[in-house]
């Protein structure tokens, strides 16, 4: 209980200082590589998503990996 | 259930109030309409999905995404095949999801309803995601709950009769940060706790258990599962623009569950474009996990344990995949509405291999079929093959 709170107070911390002006060490005319969208994480949602039903139907793990979605694949 | 689900809603509402003072703008994703079309054959199933996808922007700050996906699903894998049913049938899923941006802040809801004869699912999701410290970071939070209705399909061809079993409900609680560390490196890293409770096991799938009164010298049982399940996941993902205008990333994500379960998957991603018309791009992925703890693949007697589980999903098991993709601008400069429209072909090939789930449909005591005794059949792999074509049109 204690060490939630700890993380409580931390990650509410952490997200507060958001609202303060840090000086971003990467200007925003330095990002013209990562707006490249060979840089995007998730290029093509449809074939992202079920590449993960597949996985997710044959495997006995899951999450994390960004996709939400329904079926059981029981068969 | 455990503490973790509650603290994470006092994270998220820290998260919510501490974010209201926060000043900028976010952006929303190009519209665009996908029309998408996959096969995947491999043990013992064919399964082939068709999918439409359109996203459309009604103002800088609201956006609305629909998807319709429909598989259909022929054959069954090992151990449903062991009982001697073939099952045919198609999931319909179809899903709304709604983006909204105010200054810094990403809102998202949606909603899926995935239908197939014997099972029923449907989920909402709801998450946010913050840019700050000048928009080198993003969080994200988000929470999905998921209504199940699970059923039994007798497995007659024409007109199957399906019994319905049961229900089961899942909560999921994810966090993410994504940061921009230098001009072409930018990292992640993604956790989600998820916890079910109902009917958990497949009604498809059974357990095998020792019984000389036979020929075969065991028998099938019904598989009794736990009612609750918790499990969190942990992944942590890095990409790197290389000089010469390619891309290249790594992700590894952990994961352990109340069941036994402990898993590792690490994938390596490489995106080559070359002109302005073409990418390729490459991916190997490794995964490895172990068996639950109710697992076994072949019980001594039948009611042994309190739980006990013949599914191969909980089977200590590894798997590769290797992953070769190409996109082909065929309309760069755009066409009637569209400012661009690409095509994509994806070959993947998934091997997987069992280490205490044995073949039991193709060996057995038999002289046919090899004259292996219970526990001593082969153990079960088999290659999956998934191939994927879409268009993709940019509006």
């Amino acid at each position: 209980m204690r060490a939630s709170l700890k993380l409580v107070v931390v990650v509410g911390g952490l997200l507060s200082l958001g609202a303060c002006s840090i000086q971003p060490w990467v200007k925003p005319y330095e990002r013209d590589r990562l707006a490249d969208p060979i840089m995007s994480w998730d290029r093509d949602a449809i074939s992202g998503a079920y590449l993960d039903h597949v996985y997710e139907s044959r495997e006995g793990s899951r999450g994390a990996t960004g996709t939400a979605g329904g079926g059981c694949g029981c068969n | 259930m455990t503490l973790v689900p509650r603290h994470l809603s006092r994270l998220a509402a820290l998260a919510a109030l501490s974010l209201i003072c926060v000043a900028g703008a976010a952006v929303l994703p190009d519209d665009r309409a996908d029309l998408f079309y996959s096969t995947y054959k491999g043990g013992g199933m064919d399964i082939t999905g068709e999918s439409v996808l359109v996203r459309k922007k009604f103002s800088e700050n609201f956006a609305v995404e629909a998807n319709y996906f429909v598989d259909k699903v022929s054959g069954a894998s090992i151990d449903v095949l062991s009982q001697a049913s073939v099952i045919k049938d198609e999931r319909k899923q179809k899903s709304l999801s709604v983006d909204y941006i105010h200054d810094k802040t990403q809102y998202n809801v949606s909603y899926t309803n995935s239908t197939e004869r014997d099972y029923i699912s449907n989920t909402t999701h709801v998450s946010l995601s913050q840019d700050m410290f000048g928009d080198l970071t993003t969080v994200s939070l988000g929470f999905t709950y998921s209504h199940n209705t699970v059923g039994e399909n007798d497995g007659t061809a024409n007109v199957p009769v399906i019994s319905w079993l049961g229900h089961a409900t899942s909560r999921s609680f994810e966090g993410g940060v994504s940061q921009i560390l230098t001009r072409n490196l930018i990292a992640g890293v993604t956790v989600e706790v998820i916890t079910d409770q109902g009917l958990l096991s497949n009604p498809y799938r059974s357990i095998r258990f020792l019984d000389p009164s036979v020929p075969l010298g065991y028998s099938l049982g019904t598989q009794i599962y736990p009612n609750t399940h918790t499990s969190t996941a942990v992944e942590t993902r890095a990409k790197y623009y290389l000089p010469y205008r390619a891309a290249a990333s790594v992700s590894y994500r952990y994961f352990s569950d109340t069941w036994g379960i402990r898993a590792n998957t690490i994938e390596l991603d490489y995106t080559q474009p070359v002109s302005n018309k073409w990418i390729f791009e490459g991916r190997v992925r490794h995964y490895s996990q172990n068996a639950a703890t109710f697992y076994s693949d072949l019980f001594p007697f039948a009611g042994s344990q309190n739980f006990e589980a013949r599914d191969q999903n909980l089977a200590a098991s590894t798997n590769n995949t290797f992953d070769g993709k190409v996109t082909y601008a065929f309309a760069p400069q755009g066409f009637l509405i569209f400012k661009r429209a690409t095509a994509s072909f994806d070959v993947t090939r998934i091997t997987f291999k069992y280490s205490d789930f044995r073949n039991i449909k193709y060996y057995n005591d038999t002289p046919a079929g090899g004259g292996y005794l219970p526990g001593t059949e082969p153990l079960y792999a088999f290659d999956a093959m998934v191939y994927q074509f879409y268009i993709s049109m940019f509006f």
